[in-house]
């Protein structure tokens, strides 16, 4: 990748923020807010996979989701620069026509496509939708178009015309990665796209979304919650606790030398193919706490080892650690991160 | 594990599978989900049972329960033993005995397991109500004990919660402990981390090991997770479309798989690639079990696959005397060069 490319990413998202009003009473009245997500900054290089990780409730998918404004914003700014050359244009600032202009380049493909495939329209048609309603093809085109687009993702064309129950939860999801690609995104979020496929037919898929970025090179933002996956695919990461990313880096240093507390101790609960390696996991006891009342400080405090008095009174500041690496820890040494 | 407990030393199987099928007769054919399956468990090991979806791991445990639905489901042939003695004879209401007091089981989805109207601690207590004939001011004293032994904060005042109010991992240590409530020799958890995250999956595999420990109780671990297995089995059996191609013990199975089904599955783990390395992926998907392949079933998948596993259906051999490594291919040599 050249230097060019390198100082204008495709994405960059700044102080991401999404709260959830939490109601109550006859009246509905405001009694609280779920900061599901809580001003969070990633950039997202050209085709590049960056994963976001982190525990259930984390707000992961909530980031990915508020991020393409499939979810209204709280605060925030995401810079989507189409090519490197372009200027950046802030997404959230976007009039909604505008912002429908820019729909095509940036997809999504979720856990189970059973849920997000009409079951009442066949595949075929599913494809050529987005084809369609973004007057990319017409006519005899459109077929054409979704046969080639069934054939890049590996199943027959001619299972068009069939619907979405005859197909296996892995020709599925080859479904709705057809789907995501009709419109040659820039960007796709796969949202715990392979979490529920078996390891064989995981494998077939994460070959497929790795070709199709050599070849395309689109961006993927992964998120998951299957770190021997995230691993494999990744080439950045951010580890999320309750809605704020707590470290960040290369696949590399967040694999090898994780800083932050948390980063450690999720890395040890991952089970490995070894009996061999049955190790000495480091303790992490309890649960996520509730985002609706994040312990005060240090949100992670309440399951650290480490904890001291100033991790429950103040939030650490996010800093660098070299080559990229940020944590957020109270007990990491590294530069104040200006801006972050 | 002592080394009694191994298929070499001279104790007896808990609960030995014996050549069972059990079949479904759909409107769209018989479904031969699980086949001719033989297996053993020793007392106080874990034997992990791995396969993908439709292998027919959940249905052979559910035909241990007497927990198939029938019809369509039938036990067609073969035979279950527990403590030597078999299971199949025995009338509904004498399995009852057996059920839940014996033979436990915990399933992947806890909240559809428990019931929802009920608190936690009536759900704990109908166990040791029933089997053990327990007052009901005794079952609650025993319910609020075993939620303090699955690791439950503050079980005097959770004992009165409904499962809603639970996350997915307390939900599941709920189910551990109605599971555990009656001291099984006998646990069968079906897929008890899939649904949890690796956090919380970490700590349940923990507290399955600590009660195992506790009371030499066996363990049939189902799971479509090789890493899972890895960290709590010692024997493990590989299934694939209704039947066992691979047993062996956790080292042995990790360290030199056989069948080429199981290397395969080896060779799809994100965990044990490189980075940027392609995975290597077995091709196609699992048959339906209406319409499984002649002779070996894994054959249309099989790059090795000859005429002769097109036309004979490959024994269960063990590699060496003793069975401590059993294996189902012609060609066992062409395979280990996979």
């Amino acid at each position: 990748m050249s230097d060019s490319q390198r100082s204008a990413p495709l994405l960059e998202v700044r102080g991401l923020k999404k709260h959830f009003p939490v109601r109550k009473g006859l009246l509905s009245r405001v009694v609280g807010q779920v900061k599901a997500v809580d001003g969070l900054d990633f950039t997202l290089e050209r085709g590049q996979t960056l994963s976001l990780v982190g525990e259930s409730g984390c707000g992961k998918t909530t980031a990915g989701r508020t991020m393409l404004r499939l979810l209204e914003p709280t605060a925030g700014q995401v810079l989507y620069r189409a090519d490197p050359t372009s200027e950046a244009l802030d997404l959230f600032n976007l009039p909604k026509k505008e912002m429908r202009a820019l729909r095509p380049d940036l997809q999504i493909i979720f856990q189970d496509p059973y849920a997000s495939l009409n079951p009442r329209i066949t595949v075929g048609n599913a494809i050529a939708e987005p084809l369609l309603v973004h007057k990319i093809a017409t006519g005899s085109e459109v077929e054409d178009r979704v046969a080639a687009l069934l054939k890049r993702v590996g199943l027959r064309p001619d299972v068009a015309n069939r619907f979405p129950h005859e197909f296996s939860g892995g020709q599925r999801q080859r479904v709705g990665i057809a789907r995501a690609l009709a419109l040659s995104p820039k960007l796709i979020v796969c949202d715990e796209a392979v979490s529920a496929l078996d390891v064989s037919i995981q494998a077939q898929v994460i070959n497929l979304l790795k070709d199709l970025q050599d070849e395309l090179g689109i961006s993927y933002l992964f998120i998951a919650h299957d770190l021997s996956v995230v691993k494999y695919i990744s080439d950045a990461l951010a580890v999320m606790y309750l809605g704020r990313i707590v470290e960040s880096g290369s696949a590399d240093q967040i694999f090898n030398d994780p800083q932050h507390p948390y980063t450690r101790a999720l890395l040890s609960a991952i089970p490995h193919a070894d009996p061999k390696k049955r190790k000495k996991r480091i303790p992490l006891t309890g649960e996520i706490p509730s985002p609706i009342h994040p312990p005060s400080g240090c949100h992670f405090h309440t399951r650290c080892s480490l904890v001291e008095d100033r991790c429950r009174r103040d939030w650490p500041e996010t800093v660098a650690l070299g080559g990229g690496h940020q944590a957020a820890c109270h007990l990491v040494q590294g530069a104040s991160v200006t801006g972050a | 594990m002592s080394d009694s407990q191994s298929p070499e030393g001279a104790a007896k199987p808990l609960l030995e599978l014996r050549d069972l099928a059990t079949w479904f007769h759909t409107d769209e054919g018989t479904a031969k989900a699980v086949d001719g399956v033989s297996y053993k468990i020793y007392p106080g090991e874990t034997l992990g049972l791995v396969g993908e979806s439709g292998s027919g791991k959940s249905v052979s445990a559910l035909s241990v329960m007497r927990l198939v639905p029938s019809p369509p489901g039938f036990v067609e042939r073969g035979d279950i033993l527990f403590r030597g003695e078999s299971l199949l004879p025995i009338s509904d209401e004498d399995f009852r005995r057996i059920r839940g007091n014996e033979v436990a089981m915990i399933f992947q989805e806890p909240m559809t397991a428990l019931n929802p109207v009920y608190t936690v601690g009536n759900q704990i207590s109908e166990a040791v109500m029933l089997h053990r004939g327990l007052s009901k001011k005794a079952a609650r004293e025993h319910a609020i004990e075993m939620l303090r032994r699955v690791g439950i904060p503050s079980p005097e005042t959770r004992v009165d919660t409904y499962p809603h109010e639970m996350s997915g991992g307390m939900r599941q240590r709920v189910m551990i402990a109605i599971a555990m409530s009656c001291d099984p020799a006998l646990l069968i958890a079906d897929e008890p981390t899939t649904a949890l995250d690796v956090t919380i999956q970490a700590q349940i595999l923990d507290l399955i090991r600590e009660l195992q420990e506790d009371s030499g109780m066996s363990v049939l671990l189902i799971t479509h997770d090789l890493a899972v297995v890895a960290e709590a089995a010692h024997h493990v059996a590989v299934m694939y479309a209704g039947k066992v191609v691979e047993y062996a013990s956790v080292e042995e199975l990790f360290e030199k798989p056989r069948h080429p089904y199981t290397i395969g599955l080896f060779q799809s783990l994100p965990d044990l690639a490189k980075q940027g390395e392609r995975l290597t992926a077995i091709p196609g998907m699992v048959p339906s079990a209406t319409n499984f392949p002649s002779g070996c079933r894994f054959r249309t998948r099989c790059s090795i696959a000859t005429d002769l596993c097109a036309g004979t259906e490959p024994p269960l051999v063990s590699l060496e005397p003793g069975g401590a490594h059993t294996v189902a291919c012609h060609h066992l040599e062409e395979a280990s060069k996979l």
